[in-house]
């Protein structure tokens, strides 16, 4: 995310440093890089416009041109302007008051809001709500059945609707059974529609002044352009939405659409999809957003993200195995089933600070196959192998290498690494608590 | 082969959208240019991107308006206009930087010429020539794999471009090639019985070559004239996602050599300037031989386009402008940057 951005910024700063003390003029030139470097990121024109209009002030007005690092000053003010803009604080669902409570998807064609409500509705259910959902959407093809396709998949009721069906007679009858599926919160998936097609967009009203929706969230692309702030502008206007849920934002998209969405509506984006998956939801946090946006990385939702799919009790496990020198090929594998659930890794060395640069250079590019192949050779090994890996002899090697498709080299490689992680993770673990386990050997 | 006019004429021709009087009395198609209630294509098109014309001429002529010199101050407006309509940074300073230099040597004196200059130059970026790419051998069908990121509408798309092929007369095969998203093989079979078309399918969750692979069988023991292969949306930067694309592309070239034919990558008109990388990641990954624009019926500018074209030198073909059935159009550059300027 945001990768290019930051990229820019950072060179533009670079050039900054560089010169030591500043001229107005140098602060003007740095401010023109920053305008078009937010420009390139598809953040709205007009906010662009605020936006660096701020950060001027701000640098001529404060002591940038007295500091030793001006370029460090600005960066300050930019990450402050940056995160002022998207709101400072997190702001999550406000489901108070009586239940049941609706909470209605709305946008454009494509945006992703089926997924979305699949996604908010496993979240629901981890807090420990009970979610229902609603397919109000009768007119793309089958979007009715892949809402139900993946209520199944997350084990989550689905309102049974029919083909003929009104759009809010659907919502009416659901809310209606809401109790009788145990429910505390429908989530409605409307159809997607433009912000300027005035059958839909009534539509969509009259669906709110029937169910009275305690959140009605704008579910906007990541990638849009420049129509971002008019389509969010209309939604607004018409519904008077709560909030926004930012989708695909795992891809290089430079997402200007959050600050524009932001500025505009002044309503606070609730929550990120990061990916296909029906867990790659994630809460949105301005602040660390606008760390992302600097180059700063993203190390916070990565522990929050390792804390969400990592089975506490196997870690409570693990920790007492490490402690007697348990640790075997059977845990290795667990492990690395873990790791693969936090998604490629290509993503969480994104998050990693300073390593979104080094993940242009290529060379550093994670090998996923090799992983697979790992996992292949534990596969391949007998549960007593597994348990001792000590055991493992030549033959043994040889026979694993056949079994799982590659050659002794490998599996020797694989044993090695297994060893130096096991004593690795034992010496941490003799110094004192194991938090989150590390297992890269 | 008649359906290849479909597309190929309206360089000839200069009048997009025309069908081809097919071979064996095919009916022409809906969407000709005298058809369609009496609008004509142009009429359509100027319809379908009124909302880009009124914010952008609109901009334009106020900006103009009542001024004949051209200032530092008018060409920084003009940036503006550019930016808004998600032209691009890169591509919005070539179009200053080519009117400022005619500025300078005095070739543009009046706002007139600069309007036009423009006009010029946007065409310029925009006509890009044919990519030169295989042709289906005599009695085997024309192969098009249709690519794209999450939502973009290639499903949509494949579903209105089989109805244009049917309506030339043309057999069509659909092959279901999206097993990842829910219900995605069920949102391409309602298509093909709305437009009549057979859908090979496998389950969802299925190998996506293996059923590339039985669709290019059907569609060869079928003596069908045209496959759309849909595949799943991917974001560009799932390298995985990347080579399993590739995989199919092999795959299928495997049971009909020189096929797919043609890859269609469908972007979003909403799109900002993503939409570039994405073309230059799939072009990479498979070579891709036009492009399809949807959503250009909201309120987006579609500019983007602009960029592509000069930064990639891919042909824009077609259009998506409504939700109907028959409302995608052929791509034509004069016609489009007329319907942007008028």
């Amino acid at each position: 995310m945001f990768d290019s951005l930051s990229e820019k910024l950072n060179r533009t700063f670079k050039k900054l440093t560089g010169r030591g003390r500043l001229t107005e003029a140098n602060v003007q030139d740095a401010l023109k890089e920053v305008r078009l470097a937010l420009l390139e990121a598809d953040v709205n024109y007009k906010v662009v416009k605020k936006l660096v209009s701020d950060i001027r002030d701000r640098a001529v007005g404060q002591d940038v041109l007295e500091s030793l690092t001006p370029g460090q000053q600005i960066v300050k003010i930019v990450n402050e302007e940056l995160t002022r803009l998207m709101g400072e604080a997190r702001m999550g669902l406000e489901l108070v008051g009586r239940t049941p409570h609706v909470l209605m998807l709305v946008g454009l064609q494509g945006s992703g809001k089926t997924t979305t409500a699949a996604k908010l509705a496993r979240h629901l259910r981890k807090q420990g709500r009970h979610p229902y959902l609603v397919p109000a959407d009768i007119y793309r093809p089958a979007a009715v059945d892949q809402l139900k396709k993946l209520g199944l998949e997350i084990d989550v009721p689905v309102y049974p609707t029919e083909p003929g069906q009104r759009p809010e007679n659907i919502c009416l009858n659901a809310l209606a059974g809401a109790g009788r599926e145990g429910a505390d919160v429908l989530i409605i998936d409307t159809a997607g529609r433009l912000h300027i097609d005035e059958t839909l967009m009534a539509e969509l009203e009259t669906i709110k002044e029937r169910l009275h929706p305690t959140e009605i969230l704008l579910v906007a692309d990541a990638m849009t352009g420049q129509d971002a702030v008019t389509v969010a502008k209309d939604f607004n206007d018409r519904l008077d939405i709560s909030g926004v849920i930012l989708s695909k934002m795992e891809g290089d998209a430079r997402g200007g659409a959050a600050l524009s969405i932001r500025a505009i509506t002044g309503k606070p984006i609730k929550f990120v999809g990061v990916g296909e998956k029906v867990s790659a939801l994630e809460p949105f946090h301005p602040d660390r957003m606008a760390s992302q946006i600097l180059g700063m990385g993203d190390i916070l939702s990565l522990i929050e993200k390792v804390q969400d799919e990592f089975d506490e009790k196997e870690a409570k496990e693990l920790e007492r195995k490490l402690k007697r020198s348990e640790f075997n090929l059977e845990d290795f594998r667990s492990q690395l089933r873990q790791v693969k659930k936090l998604g490629s890794l290509e993503e969480i060395l994104g998050m990693i600070p300073g390593l979104g640069k080094l993940k242009k250079l290529g060379n550093l590019k994670p090998d996923e196959k090799e992983l697979v192949k790992v996992e292949a050779i534990i596969n391949s090994m007998t549960a007593e192998e597994r348990r001792r890996h000590k055991i493992i002899n030549g033959s043994r090697r040889r026979r694993i290498a056949r079994g799982s498709g590659t050659t002794v080299q490998d599996v020797n490689r694989l044993l090695k690494n297994f060893v130096q992680t096991k004593k690795m993770m034992e010496r941490f673990t003799k110094k004192g608590g194991l938090e989150i386990p590390s297992f890269f050997g | 082969m008649a359906f290849f006019k479909w597309k190929r004429d309206s360089k000839t021709e200069g009048a997009p959208g025309v069908g081809s009087p097919a071979a064996g009395g095919a009916p022409p198609p809906r969407d000709s240019r005298d058809g369609d209630q009496g609008l004509g294509f142009f009429g359509r098109l100027r319809q379908g991107l009124s909302k880009t014309r009124d914010s952008f001429t609109g901009k334009l002529d106020l900006l103009f308006l009542g001024k004949k010199e051209i200032t530092e101050d008018l060409l920084d407006d003009l940036e503006e206009i550019l930016f808004t309509s998600d032209i691009g940074v890169a591509t919005t300073q070539e179009l200053i930087a080519s009117v400022q230099e005619k500025v300078a040597r005095k070739e543009l004196r009046d706002t007139d010429k600069l309007k036009a200059a423009l006009r010029d130059q946007m065409l310029a970026f925009l006509k890009v020539d044919e990519v030169g790419h295989p042709l289906p051998h005599p009695g085997e069908p024309l192969v098009i794999m249709v690519v794209g990121v999450n939502g973009v509408g290639k499903t949509t798309t494949i579903g209105k471009a089989a109805h244009r092929f049917r309506s030339e007369g043309r057999e069509v095969l659909l092959v279901a090639g999206d097993t990842f998203r829910a219900a995605a093989v069920e949102q391409l079979t309602i298509w093909g019985e709305r437009v009549g078309a057979t859908v090979i399918k496998q389950g969802s969750g299925a190998d996506p070559s293996a059923v590339a692979f039985d669709g290019l069988a059907a569609a060869v023991a079928r003596k069908v004239d045209v496959v759309l292969v849909d595949t799943a949306g991917r974001l560009h930067t799932k390298i995985n996602l990347m080579e399993e694309l590739q995989k199919i592309h092999r795959v299928i070239g495997r049971k009909l050599p020189g096929a797919p034919h043609e890859v269609w990558l469908v972007l979003d008109a909403t799109t900002g300037q993503n939409a570039i990388s994405q073309a230059q990641i799939f072009n990479q990954a498979l070579g891709v031989t036009s492009i399809v624009l949807t959503k250009l019926d909201g309120t987006a500018k579609g500019g983007i386009v602009v960029g592509i074209s000069r930064e990639l030198g891919i042909p824009i073909r077609l259009i998506g402008i409504g939700e109907k059935i028959d409302d995608l159009r052929e791509f034509n550059a004069a016609d489009f940057v007329k319907a942007i300027f008028d």
